[in-house]
């Protein structure tokens, strides 16, 4: 039981960064219609941008708890400024093309950053200083650390906020009016590039957080972490539904989950016939079978609410 | 940021990228023999592969301080350096454009799983190749004559980490994580056979991926099994995280690694956490070779600290210049007999192939995490 209870933990803490990312694909997505493959490098240049400022402001005796929030602002800012960057470069020039053509740069923008980060950072892996003491809590037999809890409860916050802005401000009305027709939108006096460039910048900024929490979690940060990642929270969007934030939030969550009780528990129910060689592979039949049965994703039908 | 400054920032980039191709004319009377080196430049084993590259760098640039001649004429080296990713489909992609490039040898590749699928290029091409870290027993076994190794193979290696496991440190209950490639799957299986025979029992073996850093699932699921041992078949860019969930997991186990986790990096990456792992690596240690200190010496000081392998890969550089100093001949078809018949002092062993092209003797050094540092615990295996 305390096994069960502890893979439940891992999901949930692999879930809150898949659905934090997964936000960054399905926002710009519902506006766009544009799978921004690009993202997962923007969680990566999120992390070495706070792992930088993180040294450098140790180094200069700033004591961790305020170098740690300053940091990561630095790292959301620059993310934000990339996102900004991605989109003015990379799409705006494409946005009548066909759908093809920002697909292509998209992976374009996407090499082009990961080698950047290669010449900027090395090829070596970053090690994630140990800032804060962190404490392990032993929670009906499993064990949940400091930064777990951290991260659980920060990407909770930052669902909720971002579903606060989506529905309750005009930013976020116009985002929905956007996704729905841009013309339209445009008509009615929307300004169609800057609720662009909003989006990206605010896809961006999630993406830096989630990049902080993932090299804190595993302790390290390397340019070629956001490939996987990037790739594991698309089909996390795609599972809930791309376009909805209430499905990117519930993808993320549950691709966790059936990853790390895929991963737990498939040995043992096949009697030692399939092992956890076959994690991915559980993951991605689920993907399969939802997209077969709801081709839309699990909460995809919803358009009106698309952001 | 404008338009015409970022075309100017990926002109840099471009112009950058093929600076490494310069051209190739020399002055006449000079023999250019060209040496194809193989390794992944990019991706998680990035690291690992640009030490590949400056070890196999660092011998060209000596043999052309030196000034050899072959055959009469004055020769001078020239490095092609190419990346396989650690991708099997571009390992034979690269073997090819080497071979294309008629390369007379090639020092590669780093991983098994590339290793061998381009063995056969090489062997159809009969062009001899070296590698200084493939241990995956079946690279030698394909009956190839051109696939030479520096390196002690899993079987030695798996042998010595299952007897050093159960004998040692008196292992009974013991948990298995490979990563599923070549490298990784074989090692871990050679380690169980030996585990098994020495009266072990295996009470787990789990998968991850040599891309993975979270593997808290697979731990979660190992610690239910309450194993006293952890054997881990992969790089340490996996097994450094690994340490620290283990740590974080409370799971009670002495973690253990091949070749791959003996690195610096482990220690960096798995933090206070790294403390009392076990790892190995085929070899004497280099400081208790002639010539090793002198070569470590010279290597962090004109790049950075070994990582890993680029000891061998400079070996493997030397022991191919021997044999066509030897023959007298940079020509594949006469300088391969006597680089399976050579003997070699290099700064990692004494050099010396076997009919299959494997390292004769073939000692393995243990090593443990004490203080931060990896040390050595003992070399077992013939050192002859």
């Amino acid at each position: 039981m305390e096994i069960f209870f502890q893979q439940i933990i891992n999901g949930l803490v692999q879930g809150s960064v898949y659905a934090l990312v997964a936000l960054g694909y399905t926002m710009v997505y519902g506006i766009l219609g544009l799978i921004n493959f690009a993202h997962g490098e923007v969680v990566m240049v999120g992390a070495m941008l706070a792992l930088s400022a993180l040294t450098a402001l140790i180094g200069w005796g700033v004591p961790p708890l305020l170098a740690l929030p300053v940091s990561l602002l630095l790292a959301m800012a620059g993310c934000m400024l990339l996102g900004f960057g991605i989109e003015r470069i990379a799409y705006r020039p494409l946005r009548h093309a066909p759908r093809l053509a920002p697909l292509i740069t998209a992976i374009g923008v996407s090499i082009v950053l990961q080698n950047l980060a290669m010449m900027i950072w090395g090829r070596e892996y970053h090690a994630f200083p140990q800032l804060i003491n962190n404490q392990s809590h032993h929670v009906g037999g499993a064990i949940i650390n400091d930064i777990q809890i951290v991260i659980i409860i920060t990407a909770l916050g930052l669902m909720a906020g971002l579903m606060a802005i989506v529905h309750r401000t005009s930013l976020g009305c116009a985002m929905r009016a956007v996704a729905e027709n841009q013309h339209a939108a445009q008509l009615m006096g929307v300004d169609v590039n800057r609720v662009i460039s909003v989006t990206f910048m605010l896809g961006s900024a999630l993406a830096a957080i989630a990049g902080l929490m993932v090299s804190a979690n595993y302790g390290l940060a390397h340019y070629y972490m956001g490939f996987l990642l990037g790739l594991k929270a698309f089909t996390a969007a795609v599972l809930g539904g791309i376009g909805n934030l209430r499905g990117a939030m519930l993808g993320g969550l549950l691709l966790g989950l059936i990853e790390s009780l895929g991963a737990g528990y498939i040995g043992d129910l096949t009697g030692g016939f399939l092992g956890s060689q076959y994690q991915d592979v559980f993951a991605f039949f689920v993907l399969i079978a939802v997209l077969v049965f709801r081709p839309s994703g699990l909460l995809g039908e919803r358009l009106a609410e698309r952001a | 940021m404008s338009l015409r400054s970022v075309s100017l920032l990926l002109a840099a980039l471009f112009a950058l990228a093929s600076c490494g191709k310069s051209a190739t004319d020399q002055a006449a009377g000079e023999l250019i023999v060209r040496i194809g080196a193989v390794a992944p430049l990019t991706g998680p084993q990035a690291h690992l592969g640009k030490d590949n590259e400056n070890g196999t760098r660092m011998a060209i640039d000596d043999a052309n301080a030196k000034g050899i001649t072959i055959g009469g004429k004055k020769v001078h080296f020239e490095l092609i350096s190419e990346d396989d990713q650690a991708d099997p489909k571009t390992a034979t992609i690269v073997a090819q454009k080497l071979v294309d490039n008629k390369v007379a040898g090639v020092i590669g590749h780093l991983n098994s799983g590339t290793t061998i699928p381009a063995a056969k290029i090489y062997s159809d091409n009969a062009i001899p190749q070296i590698s200084p870290s493939a241990t995956a027993v079946s690279y030698t076994k394909q009956g190839f004559k051109t696939a030479f190794r520096v390196m002690a193979n899993d079987a030695q290696q798996g042998r010595a980490l299952g007897e050093y496991a159960v004998k040692n440190l008196g292992a009974v209950k013991i948990a298995i994580i490979d990563d599923r490639t070549a490298y990784g799957q074989g090692l871990a299986d050679e380690f169980i056979k030996a585990a098994r025979a020495a009266g072990a029992q295996i009470v787990a073996h789990e998968y991850t991926s040599d891309k993975s850093v979270d593997f808290t699932a697979v731990l979660t699921a190992v610690k239910g099994k309450q194993p006293d041992l952890l054997f881990y078949g992969g790089m340490d860019a996996q097994g450094g995280p690994m340490a620290r969930q283990i740590k974080a997991l409370a799971l009670n186990v002495k973690l253990m690694m091949g070749d791959g986790g003996y690195t610096p990096e482990f220690v960096k990456l798995a933090g206070d956490a790294a403390e009392g792992a076990y790892a190995s690596l085929p070899g004497v240690p280099l400081d208790k070779m002639p010539g090793g200190k002198d070569f470590s010496g010279r290597f962090v000081a004109k790049y950075q600290p070994i990582q890993l392998y680029a000891p061998y890969c400079y070996d493997a550089v030397n022991v191919m210049i021997a044999a066509m100093q030897k023959a007298d001949s940079a020509d594949p078809a006469k300088y391969m007999p006597a680089l399976a018949s050579l003997s070699h002092q290099g700064v990692t062993a004494d050099i010396q192939f076997d009919g299959n092209g494997d390292l004769k003797g073939g000692a393995v050094t243990l090593y443990q995490v004490k203080q931060g540092k990896w040390q050595v615990l003992e070399t077992v295996g013939a050192a002859k």
